[in-house]
């Protein structure tokens, strides 16, 4: 398999203080790569700097065979990267019909809205019922649904995902987890940051451990799910 | 008191909501650029003012009223653009003060080349012939081209509404004053929005001060006091509001006006004591959100 994502020494600053220090990554075509870790670790500001959101970063970040680092976030976006920060961040003021069209728009990918909308609407009937709702009265787990969907809308083909499952009903964990899945099957390739390590690992592929902001520990996802050691040093809370 | 009749005080009112007028074209472009780029524009008082010379300029070329109605507002927005582009957009993330000291020296270069290329008096500015007189709107008579002011604002607010509301580009200006790091991860570039929307905040200004200028002539400083109103204006309506700035606009209008009626002396410290009752009671003006400026 071929790498879709390559980062190599990466640094980033948040002004005075360094942040991360040399991060080495890899994510191949149709994975789902989780990135672990405990609070602090660095691992937003590893899927941020990826994204091109950090003011101050070095370093390689090459996807598919394209130099990121002097593109701006935008430019990332459409060349296929789709990120779901962390906190959701949905736009207030705005409907759920607006949220999605705010992902349509810049698509390089143009469908029309309706297609999209019934699309939505077949993975996530609970947006369909509340499309002229305005989006931030809705419940936490809808809101990661609306911005997963915002996210996804214009078929992106590395999706970054930060601790999506924070804050949300077990029950709907479940079943975002699963839509994760299909997602891969479809061919949607995805970098995970999880706090909820043992559901993280049993659906990903291959997964990378940060501490202190830099990796500490990459293995397939089953060998460190059965690792005890690994998962209590770097992820116990 | 004697002498005040009912009929005179709605007129009063009336002139005020075409005074108020002005007030909201003003405050809706500080308003924007105050809510998107967090950008206080001391010169928008000079664009307000360039909007009047560029009519002279356009009339004197031979133009007549209305090509200069549409055609200021447009000429002044693309100037408005230059400005985003070369001098505020490198001053971006640096802080309130950077954009705020800039604009306000801006101001000063403005009107030092206007008096430099129209000269230092003031210029007239006559009513178009259609729009000239007075007519009964059954309180009593009141004067065409305040009416025309009232509606050709009606139409401004109308059209940046629908705009806003309607067109994809506003909805990206929406969000974008919500939180543009969104708007940007989902493949906008959000520079552009910057440039359109200083573009439509400081075309309003011209075209407020376009329709101002047939009221009391072009001078250089014809910005200043208005620049000042205005910022009462976006206080009272709420920094980032455009709601806000339409009914503290009007307010303000119909403020000035009344007192102008009962204490004239008063019609300017009228509006900094509203200020202060309003910040007072609400800090945040009419519809501002609290704690947008810490
Ligand atoms: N905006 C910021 N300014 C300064 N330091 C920050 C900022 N955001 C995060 N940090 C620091 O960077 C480190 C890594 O944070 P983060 O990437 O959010 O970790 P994680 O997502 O793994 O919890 C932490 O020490 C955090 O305090
Ligand atoms: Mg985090």
């Amino acid at each position: 398999m071929t790498a879709m994502l390559t980062v190599e020494g990466m640094n980033a600053w948040y002004g005075p203080s360094h942040i991360l220090q040399g991060v080495d990554l890899e994510v191949r075509r149709g994975e789902i790569v989780c990135l672990i870790g405990r609070n602090g670790a660095g691992k937003t500001t590893t899927l941020r700097t990826i994204m091109g959101l950090v003011d101050r970063s070095t370093g390689r970040v090459v996807f598919e065979g394209q130099d990121l680092m002097k593109r701006p976030a935008h430019i990332r976006n459409r060349l296929g990267l789709g990120y779901v920060p962390e906190e959701r961040r949905i736009v207030s003021g705005l409907t759920v019909r607006e949220n999605l069209r705010l992902g349509l728009l810049a698509s390089a990918v143009k469908r029309p809205e309706r297609v999209v909308i019934d699309e939505v609407a077949t993975i996530f009937p609970r947006l369909a019922e509340r499309l002229d709702q305005t989006a931030i009265t809705m419940s936490g787990g809808e809101q990661q649904m609306l911005a997963i969907a915002r996210a996804t809308v214009s078929q992106p083909k590395l999706l970054m995902l930060d601790e999506p499952s924070e804050g949300i009903m077990p029950v709907l964990v479940d079943e975002m987890f699963e839509l994760f899945g299909r997602m891969r099957d479809g061919g949607t390739t995805i970098l995970l940051v999880e706090q909820n390590v043992e559901l993280a690992l049993a659906l990903g592929d291959r997964a990378y451990v940060m501490d202190g902001g830099g990796i500490v520990h990459h293995a397939n996802s089953a060998a460190l799910l059965a690792d005890e050691a690994t998962k209590e040093r770097y992820c116990s809370v | 008191m004697e002498g005040i009749t009912l009929d005179l005080l709605a007129l009063q009112i009336f002139t005020g909501l075409a005074l108020g007028a002005i007030y909201v074209l003003m405050a809706l472009g500080m308003s924007l650029l105050f809510g998107m780029l967090t950008v206080v524009n001391f010169a928008h008082g000079a664009f307000y003012m360039v909007g009047a010379y560029v009519a002279v300029a356009l009339l004197g070329l031979g133009a007549n009223f209305w090509v200069c109605l549409f055609f200021a507002p447009i000429l002044v927005g693309l100037l408005g653009m230059l400005v985003e582009r070369v001098l505020i957009r490198p001053l971006y993330g640096r802080g309130i003060d950077y954009p705020l000291l800039l604009t306000f020296g801006l101001s000063y270069v403005m009107i030092e080349a206007v008096r430099i290329l129209f000269g230092t008096t003031g210029i007239s500015f006559d009513t178009p012939d259609v729009l000239v007189g007075a007519a009964d709107i059954g309180i009593g008579y009141f004067p065409i081209y305040r009416l025309f002011v009232i509606g050709v604002a009606a139409a401004a607010v109308l059209g940046l509404w629908l705009f806003l509301e309607r067109t994809p580009y506003g909805l990206i200006i929406r969000a974008g004053a919500r939180d543009p790091q969104i708007v940007r991860i989902l493949g906008i570039d959000v520079g552009r929005v910057w440039l359109v929307v200083f573009g439509i905040g400081t075309g309003l200004a011209a075209l407020a001060g376009m329709l101002a200028a047939p009221l009391q002539g072009a001078s250089p400083e014809m910005g200043d006091s208005v620049l000042a109103i205005a910022f009462v204006v976006t206080v009272v309506g709420g920094m980032g509001s455009l709601l806000g700035a339409v009914l503290a606009g009007l307010l303000v209008g119909v403020v000035v006006s009344l007192a102008s009626l009962f204490a004239p002396e008063m019609a300017q410290v009228s509006i900094f004591a509203l200020m202060a009752v309003v910040l007072i009671i609400r800090p945040q003006g009419f519809f501002g959100r609290a704690g947008l400026m810490s």
